[in-house]
């Protein structure tokens, strides 16, 4: 035992020597993060009080004006399709995304392995690849009309290329891993005895499910949710590819302030709406997380 | 017995749905005809014009400079990252400051890069691109190794402290060597990601660098050309490669 | 009260720089640089970036072989990715940009372009008379031009008849419907509706530019795509009939389909010039001048022609490739042809406008 001294000189070393690991290994990673993450997006909050320059970047000139044009109905207008063709994205998304986790939790463990390999598989492959597939399989003389017509089923070639369906299943395409991956880790969370339990007191496999397993799998649908809808809404390259430049998402208007209007400081305000936009959802999931999981303690 | 029964059926949907616009990609690689929609015969042309050309090449040599580099660099910072985050912080909010990088929207990410090289007059570059794509790198970096110190227990660099081991011995001789695993996988993540990345790579890059997604891009947008069919067939088998060796290193190392 | 905020963000930037310390050098601008008529060529290095196959493919190796210094040529796809790089502050890396008339003027306003020293350049002379005084920099004292030419209707002429105006494209028969396409890039998707409304191609009359807006969003249900790539190649496949296009483009289905023809409306159009910018950044002004006299070249500029399938704004390259107009009738458009076009210019303070209207238009 040393004295009531040395002790507290001691607490005041092991705590100086904690500060100091804290600074050696989370220091430069944070410093890092805030020079190359949160500078450059407190960067474009402060050019979006300002003027555009002529040839780019900004006038140091305060205004607000830039938030005024955001509301101009043709820049609500592509807000509200953006937001249309995200939502349908995304609903389809978990339409598929959850039954198809459900069904991987389902398998043999040797197969899960597999399956879930194959899921994130075609997301490694070049995006702009995966995309350009669809210009060949949605275009009037593609494998799709052609076997459609050779069917029967139609009797000319349908439109399908440069159409907002034809986005919504570019996007789809794009992220539907992204809900697979966080709805199948839910799920393997979800206690089985607590399903059976249900069971066991009588309720059908369908009402154990949508009583027990849906609620407590929706933090993790809700991510995915997330994952689909926000990237969905900033992607320009799938309207440009796969809409024809005739439907024009939130991404579309971002680029074009950047680059053809280069009206920084208005492009600046739309980006800062898709970032509020994560931080909200995000908020929303956490708090509707946070409720079920609360229940969840409260039942048991 | 696990029954899957009626769930084969989004199985089915979702693999075909993955997977039917690869084949096409992988199997038109291989048509002879320069038009996308009809088969005239087997050849192995398009890889040799994907070869000799230039613009790829090129492409293909500034995206593995970025991608080593960044990978190198967020590989680094990320696991510092998180066994700073997950050891000694041990707080939500420095936590989630740490993986926002991994989250926050590449748009808005790439125009506020562009915004502050700009400012700072730093020529756009592979070095621009290279550390914009260390910071969501090192994110997901730390995101993986933060879970895999979640599952290690800390009693054991606890237990070396206490005797007397100095924090970089502990470090070496405990910590790393459990995170290994982890640290592997979260550099692949990065090196996958870096590799297909373009929205970021579009705004930070300088005009005379650009990497394969960007030459990739501009292919894309001037036509259908069936050498990106043989570009994509390639990338797809080297995508393979890289995550069944993760899932081999993975596997062994978890086994050790 | 903006001085203060903006040193706090230079200290805050300069922070950053330093510490990362990054070797980050920033563009050293030297005012109107003197040039060296004794520079050793084969000491400089070139880089020049221009659009994606609008050069013959060994230029670069036919251009180090005639002067000795190694050139390295990259590619946009438009003239606002080229802008974006270029006006992003810093230095680009490149020593000549490619970019259209309007964008070169921009560019000279912004500061960002060199002057172009005659001396260095005696090639100017085989400039058509013409091409030397052009809207967007009279006397070429910043650019010269490239490539010049005229926007019509590329069309299937086994399909359809040869249309005569823009409203073929904007207001399409039925049996065209969905099978027209327009161009994406702004002043080339208000283009025909300005013409077709009597307007200047560069109006920025708020109340002329509404009507063009009405007439476009008109005209968008009728189209099959807005593209500026790849519209020949739906000629040739069969997609679309007709087509909006820059007269070389069109060319290029020409070449793989002799049915596929090019007209300019009666309403007529725009006169646009592609040209050659060196970059106030550049390390090698003298090799950049060198490579713009080597294009300039008149054998150099006819191989040029030959290659693009584009017209080139130089007299006796133009009279070596007479030829081609046999297969390519708009390579036979003469200067006094083009000039009965309007010269399309910078639109200055009206350019966010222009953005916004392509925005209602293509969102519509």
């Amino acid at each position: 035992m040393t004295s009531p001294d040395g002790r507290t000189s001691g607490r005041g070393a092991s705590r100086r020597r904690a500060l100091s690991a804290r600074a050696v290994f989370a220091g430069p990673g944070l410093l890092y993060a805030t020079l190359f993450m949160t500078l450059p997006l407190l960067l474009i909050l402060v050019y979006s009080f300002f003027t555009r320059g002529r040839f780019g970047g900004v006038v140091w000139e305060f205004t607000l004006d830039n938030y005024g044009r955001a509301f101009e109905p043709v820049y609500v207008k592509v807000f509200g399709t953006s937001i249309a063709i995200a939502a349908a994205t995304t609903v389809l998304a978990l339409l598929l995304g959850y039954p198809t986790a459900y069904a991987i939790t389902r398998l043999s463990p040797r197969w899960r392995t597999v399956a879930l390999i194959l899921v994130v598989l075609p997301f490694w492959t070049n995006f702009l690849i995966r995309t350009y597939a669809w210009i060949i399989l949605l275009n009037s003389e593609g494998p799709v009309n052609t076997a459609l017509v050779d069917l029967g089923i139609i009797g000319a070639p349908l439109g399908l290329l440069y159409t907002p369906g034809a986005v919504i299943v570019g996007l789809l395409y794009a992220y539907l891993p992204l809900v697979v991956l966080p709805v199948y880790a839910s799920l393997e969370r979800v206690d089985r005895q607590l399903v059976e339990a249900a069971s066991n007191l009588g309720a059908s496999r369908t009402r154990a499910f949508f009583d027990v397993t849906l609620p407590l799998t929706l933090p993790g649908a809700m991510i995915g949710a997330i994952f689909v809808f926000v990237p969905s809404l900033g992607n320009f390259v799938v309207p440009e590819l796969l809409g024809g430049g005739k439907t024009v998402m939130v991404g579309n208007l971002i680029r074009d302030q950047f680059l053809e209007a280069r009206d920084w400081p208005f492009g600046s305000v739309i980006a800062l709406f898709v970032v509020a936009l994560l931080v909200v959802l995000f908020a929303l999931q956490a708090y509707i997380s946070r409720r079920i999981n609360g229940r969840q303690v409260s039942r048991a | 017995m696990p029954r899957v029964g009626w769930l084969r059926v989004p199985l089915i949907v979702t693999y075909a749905f993955l997977y039917l616009p690869i084949a096409v990609l992988v199997v038109m690689s291989f048509n002879a005809s320069k038009t996308p929609f009809t088969w005239t015969g087997f050849s192995t042309r398009w890889y040799g014009e994907l070869f000799s050309n230039e613009l790829i090449r090129e492409g293909f040599v500034n995206t593995m400079i970025v991608a080593i580099g960044a990978t190198v660099l967020a590989t680094i910072l990320g696991t510092l990252l998180a066994i700073g985050v997950a050891r000694y912080f041990r707080s939500s909010i420095v936590e989630a400051y740490s993986l926002a990088p991994a989250i926050i929207p590449d748009l808005a990410l790439a125009i506020g890069l562009l915004a502050l090289f700009g400012l700072l007059g730093v020529t756009l570059s592979l070095v621009s691109v290279l550390l914009s794509h260390v910071v969501f790198g090192m994110a997901f970096v730390a995101a993986v190794v933060i879970a895999r110190l979640g599952q290690t227990d800390a009693s054991l660099e606890e237990a070396s402290r206490d005797l007397g081991a100095g924090a970089v011995t502990t470090f070496a001789r405990i910590t790393l060597p459990s995170l290994a695993p982890a640290i592997v996988a979260g550099a692949l993540l990065v090196f996958t990601l870096s590799l297909d990345e373009f929205v970021v790579a579009y705004f930070t890059d300088g005009p005379n660098t650009p990497t394969l997604p960007i030459v990739i891009y501009s292919m894309v947008r001037f036509g259908v050309t069936p050498e990106i069919n043989a570009l994509a067939a390639l990338l797809l088998l080297v995508s393979f490669t890289i995550v069944l060796s993760a899932q081999r290193i993975t596997r062994l190392t978890d086994a050790v | 009260m903006h001085r203060t905020i903006s040193r706090a963000a230079t200290v805050v930037a300069g922070a950053a720089a330093a510490a990362l310390v990054l070797s980050a050098c920033g563009g050293g601008s030297t005012e109107g640089a003197d040039l060296d008529p004794d520079a050793d060529l084969t000491q400089q290095s070139l880089t020049v970036s221009n659009w994606a196959g609008y050069y013959p493919e060994d230029l670069a190796a036919q251009f180090q072989a005639a002067v000795g210094t190694p050139m390295t040529i990259t590619n946009h796809a438009t003239n606002e990715e080229i802008m974006a790089k270029l006006t992003a502050g810093g230095d680009s890396g490149v020593d000549v940009a490619f970019v259209s008339g309007q964008f070169a003027q921009a560019l000279n306003e912004a500061g960002l372009v060199e002057p172009i020293n005659p001396e260095f350049v005696p090639n100017l002379k085989n400039l058509y008379p013409e091409a030397q005084e052009l809207a967007y920099d009279p006397g070429n004292k910043f650019s010269v031009p490239y490539a010049w030419g005229t926007t019509g209707i590329c069309y299937r002429s086994d399909v359809v008849d040869e249309p005569t105006s823009w409203n073929a494209i904007l207001e399409p028969s039925d049996e065209n419907k969905g099978k027209v396409t327009a161009l994406a890039t702004e002043r080339w998707l208000m283009l025909p509706a300005q013409k077709a409304l009597g307007l200047s191609a560069n109006t920025t009359d708020e109340g002329e530019m509404e009507q063009v807006k009405e007439k476009l969003i008109a005209a968008k249900p009728g189209l099959l795509a807005y593209d500026d790539t790849t519209f020949y190649s739906r000629l040739v496949s069969g997609e679309a009939n007709m087509v909006v296009a820059w007269d070389g483009w069109c060319n290029y289905g020409t070449a793989e389909n002799p049915d596929i023809k090019f007209v300019v409306p009666e309403e007529g159009s725009d006169l646009w010039a592609d040209t050659m910018v060196v970059l106030k950044t550049s390390e090698n002004k003298e090799a950049a001048h060198a490579f713009i006299n080597f294009i300039l070249d008149p054998a150099n500029h006819a191989w040029v022609a030959e290659n693009i399938l584009y017209k080139v704004p130089n007299a006796p390259a133009m009279e070596a490739v007479a030829g081609l107009a046999a297969d390519y009738p708009n390579m036979g458009l003469t200067p006094a042809d083009l000039l009965k076009q309007e010269s399309l210019v910078d639109l200055g303070e009206a350019g966010p406008m222009y953005t916004e209207i392509a925005t209602e238009v293509t969102s519509s």
